[in-house]
């Protein structure tokens, strides 16, 4: 079947090519119906990734952060109108001890291959879990960025020792939201601290104990563990806040992405023997719990919704261009992108 | 209920020296015509992809269906009719006899050479006619259309911003369209160029949607050539 995918050529330009999906291929059929703009998305529309990783990916349709209705399926697994999120992550050999997402050899939707901003998606069956049909979609849609929280957070408890009963987060972003709303699930019991740096998006973390500016920390501050979700030119300065408040012994978690080297305070990771370990992007397993989380907990799915900015209808190029346009301006949340093209 | 009807009448006439009607030609190693009908297979409203093709030509359009698609009962070769409208009713008249026609029962008709159509187009076009009776898909009239009543001199220039160039699908209400037609005199059916007008002659709103520039219709040579090219840049 000949398929229409929109990939972007060059910065701010989307351009339409064809590919020829075989429906023999073993692989579903999915439509998708709402997708969500992710930063790395943004970062490869407005150009601001090296030129070099510009030259080497592009053209490359952008986005994995997705949902969709099955339209075909060889697989007995799943039916026509099946509402499915699709996985972003693409293994090619499986390790008894390395996850999926950390084999150097897996691919990537909208990073090594074509994202979901196409007609019809060709996808293997164990790169789709359903979705109840009644979930919010637009919700559903950053699916992935939720799991990627909940993958950090699995790692966390192994990693971690067991006394958690306080928590800071660092990071005011959507990363941390969705961090905390699931740690909330997660320890019931503990107290989570998030640090921030705008009162305005730090106020919508209703769900935590306390919220502080990092620039005004209470002088006796401890926490057990911890989480970075800031990245960027700020994670220098939230790994040594960390590493200043954190009580021996304790875990860091880091998940912000930074594109240069960070200097840490390595000293003080000696003194107070702490354990700091990363984590990066989801596998099958952190998407199927995921969603039986969205089962479980409804409020999770309510919180998150607070999240979605705009909801962009999708039918031409230039909706697709509006869309990132709306994304770039947003200060918090996701803009997600009906997708009737 | 929602039917494909997907004609496939050309004999091939205006293809220069090829030898095969074009729906058969082969594009990226299959019909178009198997291209096309792929579409609407994986669009599970469809009760029914009813094709319609020539006579002498049934028995192959069979075979490449069973070839190039999974087995599924909802696909249909029929022999088509001496025009296109024929071949629409010969559709209408399958579906009325299997399934009865009833004043909810929808066809889409499509080209089967336009094989780029999109889902969108479909989804759109099903919509349409379950709201408004009757659709045509269409894209803005890029070239200026000149009218000449003697083929010499020109009689008219319309203005360009309120034409379009139809495309397909062309969706209707099954039942209503049958209606029309067969209250159409012989002369006014002489006069049809495509189902459309049956509903536009007799006062019906025909609504429009959005088409696309890449939705061809592959009729020339030249426009094989364009098919080849669009697909010339095959995705990693």
């Amino acid at each position: 079947m000949l398929n229409t995918v929109f990939r972007l050529t060059q910065p701010r330009k989307i351009e339409i090519a064809f590919s020829e999906i075989d429906i023999f291929s073993g692989n579903v059929i999915v439509r998708p119906t709402y997708l969500s703009i992710c930063n790395a998305d943004q970062r490869y529309f407005q150009g601001t990734r090296d030129p070099k990783a510009l030259a080497e990916k592009l053209p490359m349709a952008l986005i994995h952060e997705a949902v969709g209705e099955v339209v075909y399926s060889p697989d007995k697994d799943f039916k026509p109108g099946d509402f499915v999120v699709m996985i972003p992550n693409t293994p090619v050999e499986k390790d008894e001890i390395i996850a999926e997402n950390y084999l150097r050899s897996s691919k990537f939707r909208a990073s090594g291959f074509d994202g979901f901003m196409q007609e019809y998606v060709s996808i293997s069956a164990d790169r789709l879990v359903k979705l109840p049909a009644d979930i919010n979609p637009a919700v559903a849609s950053f699916t992935e960025i939720v799991s990627v929280s909940v993958h950090a957070i699995s790692r966390f408890k192994r990693f971690s020792h067991e006394r958690r009963e306080t928590i800071g987060v660092w990071g005011d972003g959507n990363l941390s939201y969705i961090t905390c709303v699931f740690l909330r699930k997660f320890f019931p019991d503990a107290k989570i601290y998030v640090f921030g740096v705008v009162p305005k998006k730090l106020s919508d973390f209703t769900f935590v104990d306390e919220t502080y500016l990092t620039t005004e920390i209470p002088e006796d501050m401890k926490f057990d563990h911890a989480f970075e979700c800031v990245g960027g030119n700020g994670s220098q300065i939230a790994i040594n806040q960390i590493i200043d408040y954190i009580k021996p012994e304790g875990t860091i978690s880091i998940l912000g992405v930074s594109e240069y080297p960070v200097p840490i305070n390595t000293r003080m990771v000696l003194e107070k023997g702490l354990r700091i370990f990363g984590s990066s992007r989801s596998g099958r397993e952190d998407f199927v719990k995921t969603v039986e989380m969205y089962k479980e907990f409804p409020d999770i799915v309510e919180y998150l919704s607070h999240m979605v900015g705009y909801v962009k209808p999708v039918r031409s190029i230039k909706d697709m261009m509006e869309a990132f346009d709306l994304d770039i301006n947003k200060s918090f949340g996701k803009t997600v992108m009906k997708w009737e093209k | 209920m929602i039917y494909a009807v997907i004609a496939a009448g050309g004999i091939g006439s205006r293809m220069g020296n090829v030898e095969k009607p074009k729906q058969y030609i082969t594009l990226k190693d299959k019909p178009i015509i198997a291209h096309t009908v792929e579409k609407f297979y994986v669009n599970d409203c469809f009760k029914k992809i009813i094709i319609l093709c020539p006579e002498q030509w049934v028995n192959h359009t069979k075979s490449i269906i069973k070839k190039h698609l999974p087995e599924d009962e909802r696909v249909v070769v029929l022999q088509g009719g001496s025009t296109r409208n024929e071949t629409i009713m010969n559709a209408i008249k399958f579906i009325e006899e299997t399934d009865g026609l009833d004043d909810e029962t929808i066809i889409v008709t499509h080209d089967a050479v336009r094989p780029f159509v999109s889902a969108r187009i479909i989804s759109e076009n099903i919509e349409a006619a379950l709201k408004y009776g009757a659709t045509d898909t269409v894209v803005p009239a890029t070239d200026t259309i000149v009218e000449s009543q003697n083929g010499s001199v020109i009689s008219n220039i319309p203005d360009r911003s309120k034409l379009y160039q139809g495309q397909t699908p062309q969706s209707f209400k099954a039942k209503l369209l049958k209606d029309l037609y067969y209250s159409l005199t012989e002369e006014e059916k002489d006069i049809l160029t495509d189902a459309c007008k049956i509903f536009s002659m007799k006062g019906y709103d025909v609504h429009l949607i959005d088409g696309e520039v890449h939705n061809i219709k592959i009729t020339y040579p030249y426009d094989l050539r364009v098919a080849k090219a669009l697909l010339d840049e095959e995705i990693k």
